[in-house]
């Protein structure tokens, strides 16, 4: 008699926890031959409302973390991947990808880890300045995270999309709810293990499966998201999202090039505000002879 | 009047486990839509909004009174809130602030809140002086270590004397039960508040770890329903501490009136002793209205 196979039923990730989805709805995507992929949680939009509640009590520790510690945290993720790539590699060919193409976009995610981590304690000194200005005055401009992300990973990218999206939004001390591809979520569920595991805390980044026409505007009208991003939206559904983002001038940030494949610190300002700052000082030339 | 202790072996026990199941089920309704519109609001007036904080001055109980009466200006039509619950020193500057013909009554903690660690003389002072001063509503806190130690007497006597002292205004008895240790205690010591002449019996003061549940409150609320069917007397129920919930909050509701009746859904019999539930019921009313998940920066604090 042959062995009757398991569907595993994929959580999602809330708060450093794996609930189901609270609506009890399931969703079974086809994989490479119209095999079934698991049984994948529809969250709805309750699960996006907790999601909110978990990134925004854990931003304030995470935005005050050392930026050196944030990145030694990213560089853990990067490791807990590249221990676990087998499963990843796995997953990616269920969902139809060829072995090679498996192997190197998990070996682009893995990457992706690393230049960010890199970036944590860095892009501050690069793109911060002090600034000329007419008077007695010491200006000076530095990034503070913009708050609290929603973002929706890429459809046709199940993994190094879907760190593409969120890696620059947390190196800057963001914390963020990302939508998986739909079609493609085992890897998105799986990261969500690999996140657990590498010092990040729960709720920094929190990641549901569904559907994206659902949840958009969910994700672009509540009032305590503070940036929203994406890569690949309808011209429409763009434009439904800075018509909605006035409620509360949440900051729509559209990518125009692929997360999957862009290594560059642009992403990770994108989701920064500039604070500048004027403190009065003395010049010692024009001081005289007094220093 | 001198009103003599009832015998105190006759109180009855508690089914703890029976409490459990029957708490946990009022958790399982869903409110939704039309009813949770007209939940929410009564939720609102049955508010005592409280400020209990060794940093209280006298402009945050002015802010707060103000808050009372305008809880979110920019929804129409919202009812205040039902008391502002504030220290005795505080009541003159919430009478000034109030005024004399205001919806809003006026709570203070007395006895010495929330220990109650103090001499009978001074505890009646210090409710004589914050009704003199223009309180409402008077809560006082039981001696729990008199009670503990089964001098029931006593802590009979004392809140007798208290609601003699209060005069005209309404006296809430505070339990305290996270320091009761168990529903029987809890029972016995609703028993005792109610014969002694209270009011209102009230869970906690808010500031141990252990508050208001709802299976102490179902407790207190059954005790309260006894009373009712022996004597016609009713008696009213404020859970204080940790209900910081909307949805908590309609969950109460729904024990009250499933326990006691819809006579008891007005804030004459029912109440909510809370410092941020009013905030989190205004989110739930603001996205019931305008469709949109609210947040908390866009809602006064006090």
């Amino acid at each position: 008699m042959s062995r009757l196979e398991i569907l595993k039923t994929y959580k999602i990730y809330i708060g450093g926890k794996f609930p189901r989805t609270e609506s009890g709805r399931y969703y079974v995507p086809e994989g490479k031959g119209g095999k079934p992929l698991g049984n994948i949680c529809q969250s709805s939009r309750k699960d996006f409302r907790n999601a909110v509640v978990a990134a925004r009590s854990a931003l304030g520790g995470w935005a005050t973390r050392a930026a050196f510690n944030r990145s030694q945290i990213l560089y853990r993720i990067g490791e807990m991947l590249e221990g676990r790539s087998a499963q990843f590699e796995a997953e990616l060919q269920q969902q139809g990808s060829s072995a090679s193409a498996a192997t190197k976009e998990v070996q682009a995610a893995i990457d992706l880890c690393i230049y960010y981590a890199g970036w944590c304690d860095k892009y501050q000194q690069v793109f911060s300045s002090v600034n000329p200005v007419s008077s007695s005055h010491f200006n000076f401009s530095i990034y503070e995270p913009v708050g609290v992300v929603a973002a929706i990973a890429p459809e046709k990218s199940s993994v190094a999309g879907l760190l593409g999206t969120v890696l620059p939004t947390i190196a800057g001390g963001n914390s963020c709810v990302v939508l998986a591809s739909e079609s493609k979520p085992l890897c998105a569920v799986t990261l969500a293990e690999v996140l657990a595991t590498s010092d990040l805390p729960g709720g920094v980044v929190n990641l549901l499966t569904g559907n994206r026409e659902e949840l958009l505007p969910w994700m672009i009208g509540h009032m305590d998201v503070n940036s929203f991003v994406a890569s690949d939206l309808t011209d429409e559904q763009v434009a439904n999202a800075k018509a909605a983002s006035i409620s509360n001038l949440k900051r729509i940030v559209i990518s125009k090039n692929d997360p999957a494949k862009e290594e560059s610190p642009y992403p990770i300002l994108a989701t920064q505000e500039v604070k500048t700052t004027w403190h009065p000082i003395e010049s010692s030339i024009a001081g005289g002879g007094k220093y | 009047m001198k009103i003599s202790p009832p015998d105190f072996s006759k109180f009855p026990p508690v089914d703890q486990v029976g409490i459990a199941e029957r708490a946990a089920r009022f958790q399982t309704r869903s409110i939704k839509t039309d009813a949770k519109h007209s939940g929410l609001r009564t939720v609102l007036k049955m508010i005592d909004l409280t400020t209990l904080e060794g940093a209280d001055t006298p402009n945050k109980v002015r802010q707060l009174c103000y808050k009372a009466g305008h809880l979110h200006d920019s929804i129409p039509n919202l009812p205040p809130t039902a008391a502002v619950c504030v220290y005795p020193p505080f009541v003159k500057v919430a009478r000034e602030a109030l005024g004399d013909s205001s919806p809003v009554k006026i709570a203070a903690v007395s006895t010495y809140f929330p220990s109650g660690q103090s001499t009978r003389k001074q505890k009646l002072e210090e409710t004589r002086r914050a009704v003199g001063d223009g309180a409402d509503e008077i809560d006082m806190v039981i001696s729990r270590g008199k009670f503990l130690s089964g001098e029931y007497d006593f802590v009979f006597d004392e809140i007798a004397a208290v609601k003699e002292a209060c005069g005209d205004a309404r006296l809430k008895v505070i339990l305290e039960t996270g320091e009761l240790a168990t529903l029987d205690n809890v029972r016995r010591a609703s028993d005792i508040a109610i014969l002694a002449g209270a009011d209102f019996i009230k869970t906690s003061t808010g500031k141990i770890a252990s508050a208001a549940t709802i299976p102490i409150t179902l407790v207190m609320l059954l005790a309260i329903r006894d009373h009712f069917f022996k004597t016609g007397r009713m008696i009213g129920m404020k859970p204080a501490g940790g209900i910081s919930k909307a949805k908590l909050a309609l969950h109460y509701l729904v024990m009250v009136k499933e326990t006691l009746g819809p006579e008891w859904l007005t804030n004459e019999w029912f109440r909510f002793g809370a410092s941020s539930l009013a905030n989190d019921v205004l989110m739930q009313i603001a996205k019931l209205e305008d469709g949109r998940y609210q947040a908390a920066p866009y809602f006064s604090k006090d």
